[in-house]
């Protein structure tokens, strides 16, 4: 089983949302983040004196697939969010060891 | 006694009145939300202290029988002689009590104005105690000098609605504040960023509101003067809006809401000495300067490296400064300034703007001091990162 952690712009959830649950992707959490990349934050101006604002607002979308599933999802993620601005995200894959349903106590593929 | 007048003033008091809540969100908006709660409360609680302060003892220091043109004496203490009628009253045509309540509130926005300066890292107790001693120590004094028979009223300074009184003794005092309480923990490394614009944006449109009780009825009566007053006020408010918009849009690439706001109050400041003594077009021609000579002031702090959290120098201070001297060239109505070739008038501003600045900075001083040693005016590191609401109210302003 792979997580994917989706970091995008805020005002693409609804995309990337739509696009995920369009190829059967059957759950997910949603976190609004900051932070920053390499094109760093913004500049902000109060009465004459200029801030760094360093974290910009992001949101996350986290996806728990089985393995054989999870370049699909990268991919229509990738699509979904996909600018061709900077500032537009990354998205991480990593291997989770295990899933429980705690309703049911489900463990593994079952459990997603 | 007029009914007229009475009536007027009475509206005109309630308008001044608002000033001080409307002040609360101006400030409440420019602080970090961890800190809205105790701005707000420094400027509401002036409401409270104040007003009883000024009822038991600060109305007669101000108002009372004059001592030797430095302080009103005791005659009016616990508001004793101050009834219905007009028998004492320093308006002939308004009941005593009304003249007394009108000037309450101006002396309840006074230290409210100067909490701008220590927002963010002043201790509750401390803030009472200084406010109490600073109303009784220099606003008193101040107001008796300027209108209530003392020396600077005597010398012909002019001073309509508080240019000296109000604005340059608030911006003394920060600027003393804000030297000796020392820099929030942070500042020069974390932006301090306004935490709700639109909530400093409303509190400038009441300011603006009250601000036409606070001129217009310092005339003190329903007539032209209040008129001219009124409309002054308006316009050069308007003017110092446009002006430090234009001013930061060239320095600063964009002009700001906050920019707007800032430069509407620094327009309230520099016209409020004047708004009784010019004519509507040197009203405007005041404002056109205020926006740009104000929008200066708050760069002052960034050379000279004090921490005014929220301009109070820069705005009141530098605004009421100005304003005073601009009393002084472009009195026409009732009045005569330079530019009606009395440049008499104009050394006389100049020496009640010095005399002010000295008085209140020094004043100021010691009280910081006394209270600093007692009391305590500075919270620590630790309560400053935690925030002032949680520190010294144990609320927040926001659940999340």
């Amino acid at each position: 089983m792979k997580k994917i952690e989706i970091i995008t712009r805020t005002f693409k959830l609804d995309e990337v949302k739509t696009a995920l649950a369009g190829i059967g992707v059957k759950g997910m959490t949603v976190n609004e983040v900051k932070g920053f990349g390499r094109q760093g934050g913004h500049k902000e101006v109060y009465r004459g004196a200029e801030y760094q604002v360093d974290f910009v607002p992001k949101i996350k979308i986290d996806v728990v697939v089985e393995d054989d599933f999870a370049a699909q999802v990268v991919e229509a993620a990738r699509d979904a969010a996909r600018t061709g601005q900077v500032g537009d995200g990354k998205i991480f894959v990593s291997p989770v060891d295990e899933v429980v349903r705690i309703r049911t106590g489900e463990t593994g593929d079952e459990a997603i | 006694m007029n009914p007229t007048d009475n009536a007027f003033i009475l509206i005109c008091a309630a308008l001044v009145m608002f000033m001080t809540p409307g002040l609360a969100l101006f400030y409440g908006g420019l602080v970090r939300s961890k800190n809205v709660l105790s701005t707000i409360m420094h400027s509401f609680m002036m409401l409270g202290l104040v007003s009883v302060l000024w009822a038991v003892i600060g109305y007669t220091l101000s108002f009372g029988s004059d001592i030797g043109g430095l302080i009103g004496g005791l005659d009016f203490a616990f508001l004793q002689g101050v009834g219905m009628d007009n028998a004492g009253s320093p308006a002939d045509n308004l009941p005593h009590l009304t003249f007394m309540i009108f000037q309450c509130m101006f002396a309840v926005i006074t230290p409210a104005l100067i909490s701008g300066a220590f927002a963010e890292r002043m201790k509750f107790g401390g803030f009472m105690v200084f406010s109490t001693l600073w109303l009784i120590l220099v606003y008193a004094p101040m107001c008796h000098w300027v209108w209530g028979g003392g020396w600077m009223g005597e010398m012909g300074a002019l001073d309509f609605a508080g240019g000296a009184v109000v604005h340059m003794s608030s911006g003394a005092a920060a600027l003393c504040c804000a030297i000796l309480m020392g820099k929030r923990k942070g500042h020069g490394s974390t932006a301090f960023i306004p935490h709700n614009l639109p909530m400093t944006i409303l509190g400038a449109g009441i300011l603006w509101f009250g601000w036409f009780g606070f001129n217009a009825g310092s005339a003190l009566a329903a007539d032209g003067v209040a008129a001219n007053a009124f409309v002054t006020t308006h316009m050069a408010t308007a003017a110092a809006a446009l002006s430090w918009i234009v001013a930061e849009w060239f320095h600063g690439g964009k002009a700001t809401t906050l920019g707007a706001a800032s430069g509407a109050v620094a327009g309230l400041v520099a016209i409020t000495p004047a708004a009784g003594f010019v004519t509507p077009m040197w009203a405007i021609v005041i404002g056109l300067c205020a926006g740009v000579i104000c929008y200066g002031g708050i760069m002052l702090k960034n050379k000279f490296g004090y921490d005014d959290a929220l301009d109070v120098v820069g705005i009141h201070g530098v605004g009421g400064t100005f304003g005073a001297l601009a009393t002084g060239v472009f009195a026409t109505v009732g009045a005569d300034g330079l530019i009606n070739g009395n440049a008499h008038q104009l050394w006389v501003q100049f020496v009640s703007v010095v005399a002010t600045w000295a008085f209140c900075f020094v004043m100021t001083f010691v009280i910081f001091k006394v209270v600093d040693a007692t009391v305590g005016m500075k919270a620590n590191d630790e309560e400053q990162d935690k925030g002032m609401d949680i520190a010294e109210h144990s609320e927040t302003g926001y659940q999340w």
